[in-house]
């Protein structure tokens, strides 16, 4: 088997007290096997005919990256050039290949709400299960679950199971659990289809609320125009390698420029 | 690793300490969470079926009148109180088969969990050894009934239970944690392990006793077979009523601290490639 985590120590960092998010010279490697190997029964016949040949693939190569806090910092790039394996490192889900990530902060990622759900628990149920995901105590969840039960407008369905839910209900829940407390480091994924209007703007305000109470709020999009809007910094990702940091207009001009 | 230092969170990747000893440090961080995955698996196996909680009972009870029927009434096993000696190997043999399965299971369809937040990736393993042990209470309840059917005598030394319940406990994690970290790796591992797991009931004293073996069996088998002494254990405080004497405790004590070892070095080690696999 490969080991693809090779970070080192003697990696150089510049963690001043400022950063929330620091990646210097971080890579992320895939080992790719040329040809699909899904079972341990082939693997054993090729291990034997000697013919496993693997390629790498570069999901991140040579990224530095510093992201103040307090800042609103956007991600821009298409798909597949390497946006969700950068917020993966951020998330501690990956380790980097090559390189270092420093993060400071309690980061409470908004990909994919509701992610942990079971759909035969109820609402109450799946609070307390998804709150223990994001590493909150009992004690917390209990103080919490009032406020969560408000902010998700589900009124009695709350024990209702979870598969009785509409897909706007089921992401409510799951952004009224994410956003609950002030999160340090707050990762948006376009996820602001959530819910009809009226729970967007909601969600807008209190996204809104914790930017100025000082958290840093990481948001990946293609969709540029959202970028601009309301980022102070933004930053280019094309083919796993930072072509462009810097005030939105600058990097959106360049991204723009060459997008066919 | 994430620290807490002066009440804040700091992540550095290049901090790696032990695998081994951040796994358990983050495992004890994350408490609440394998509670609340003991209580989802819990809760939605009694949701989705009317009799709920009672199948937890009834499915060993199931097996165990099949296996009386068929063992002491047709082929005429000579074992006192059968059905009792049928029950107590089968719940300790179920322990085992569900909580390894369960290990390796959980983890691949947790995958897509794994792959967006960080929780301890052994969670799963001891969520399913949780869930395991509530289920092994649930049946003694049936089992003290069918003792007390059968006519055997339930002794004092049934508090000593716990015990070999232990060691059942530090063995089925350890194996659950082997073949949950070879799952990820190859998918048809899940496949191969329900094969090996019959096999394997059939090598252990549950529905015969290791007098009837045959004499060479009676050399090899015992203590090439791990669950052999491990089951044997678990029955004596209910079955037989007495506690085991040393010669027969220490070898199941030390298989099951280092399968356990062994496990938990070998998981946490490949553990920061699962992202990568699943």
């Amino acid at each position: 088997m490969n080991l693809h985590t090779e970070s080192k120590l003697t990696t150089p960092i510049i963690q001043s007290p400022g950063n929330a998010i620091t990646l210097a010279d971080v890579s992320v490697r895939y080992r790719v096997p040329s040809e699909r190997i899904n079972t341990f029964k082939e693997y054993m016949i090729r291990w034997m005919q000697r013919k496993i040949t693997k390629h790498d693939f570069w999901a991140l190569h040579h990224v530095n990256l510093t992201i103040s806090k307090g800042e609103v910092f956007g991600l821009v790039g298409r798909n597949g050039a390497g946006k969700s394996t950068l917020l993966k490192l951020i998330a501690r889900v990956l380790r980097p290949s090559q390189g270092r990530v420093q993060v400071v902060g309690h980061v409470v990622p908004l990909l994919e709400l509701g992610a942990g759900f079971h759909p035969e628990l109820t609402g109450r149920e799946n609070i307390y299960l998804n709150g223990a995901m994001l590493g909150y105590t009992r004690a917390q969840m209990d103080e919490k679950f009032p406020r969560i039960i408000d902010f998700s407008e589900l009124g009695e369905f709350i024990e209702s199971p979870v598969r009785t839910y509409s897909s706007g209900m089921y992401a409510r829940l799951g952004f009224a659990i994410a956003v609950d407390d002030q999160p340090d480091i707050l990762i948006v994924d376009e996820i602001l289809g959530v819910g009809d209007e009226a729970f967007q703007r909601k969600c807008a305000v209190r996204i809104e609320e914790y930017r100025n109470k000082g958290a840093t709020i990481l948001l990946v999009s293609h969709n540029a125009a959202l970028i601009e809007s309301t980022c102070q910094k933004a930053a280019w990702l094309e083919r796993g390698e930072l072509l462009a940091v810097g005030s939105p207009s600058e990097v959106l001009n360049q991204y723009r420029l060459l997008q066919p | 690793m994430a620290n807490i230092q002066n009440n804040q969170y700091f992540y550095d990747s290049a901090k790696r300490g032990i695998p081994a000893v951040d796994e358990l440090r983050e495992v004890i961080n994350y408490r609440n969470l394998i509670l609340q995955l003991v209580r989802r698996d819990v809760v939605a196996r009694y949701k989705r079926s009317v009799l709920g909680i009672a199948w937890t009972m009834i499915n060993p009870l199931g097996t165990m009148l099949v296996l009386t029927i068929a063992f002491s009434q047709i082929l005429r096993f000579n074992i006192p109180g059968y059905p009792a000696y049928v029950l107590s190997g089968l719940i300790a043999w179920n322990f085992f088969s569900q909580t390894t399965t369960a290990s390796m299971v959980n983890l691949v369809w947790g995958g897509q969990l794994l792959r967006r937040i960080y929780i301890p990736r052994s969670s799963f393993a001891l969520a399913a050894i949780g869930t395991g042990v509530i289920n092994v209470l649930l049946s003694l309840g049936p089992l003290l009934i069918i003792m007390a059917v059968v006519g055997l005598p339930i002794k004092p030394e049934l508090l000593f239970l716990p015990v070999p319940l232990l060691l059942l406990l530090l063995f089925s994690l350890g194996v659950g944690l082997i073949i949950s970290t070879w799952a990820v790796y190859f998918p048809d591992v899940a496949e191969m392990y329900q094969i090996v797991l019959s096999a394997w009931m059939y090598l252990c004293p549950i529905i015969y006793s290791e007098e009837m073996l045959p004499e060479q069996m009676k050399i090899w088998l015992p203590s090439l077979n791990p669950m052999w002494g491990i089951i044997k254990l678990f029955r004596m405080p209910i079955y037989d009523g007495r506690l085991p004497t040393w010669e027969e405790f220490w070898p199941s004590l030390v298989i099951s601290l280092s399968v356990l070892v062994i496990g938990w070095l070998l998981f946490s080690l490949k553990s920061d490639e699962f992202a990568y696999r699943i």
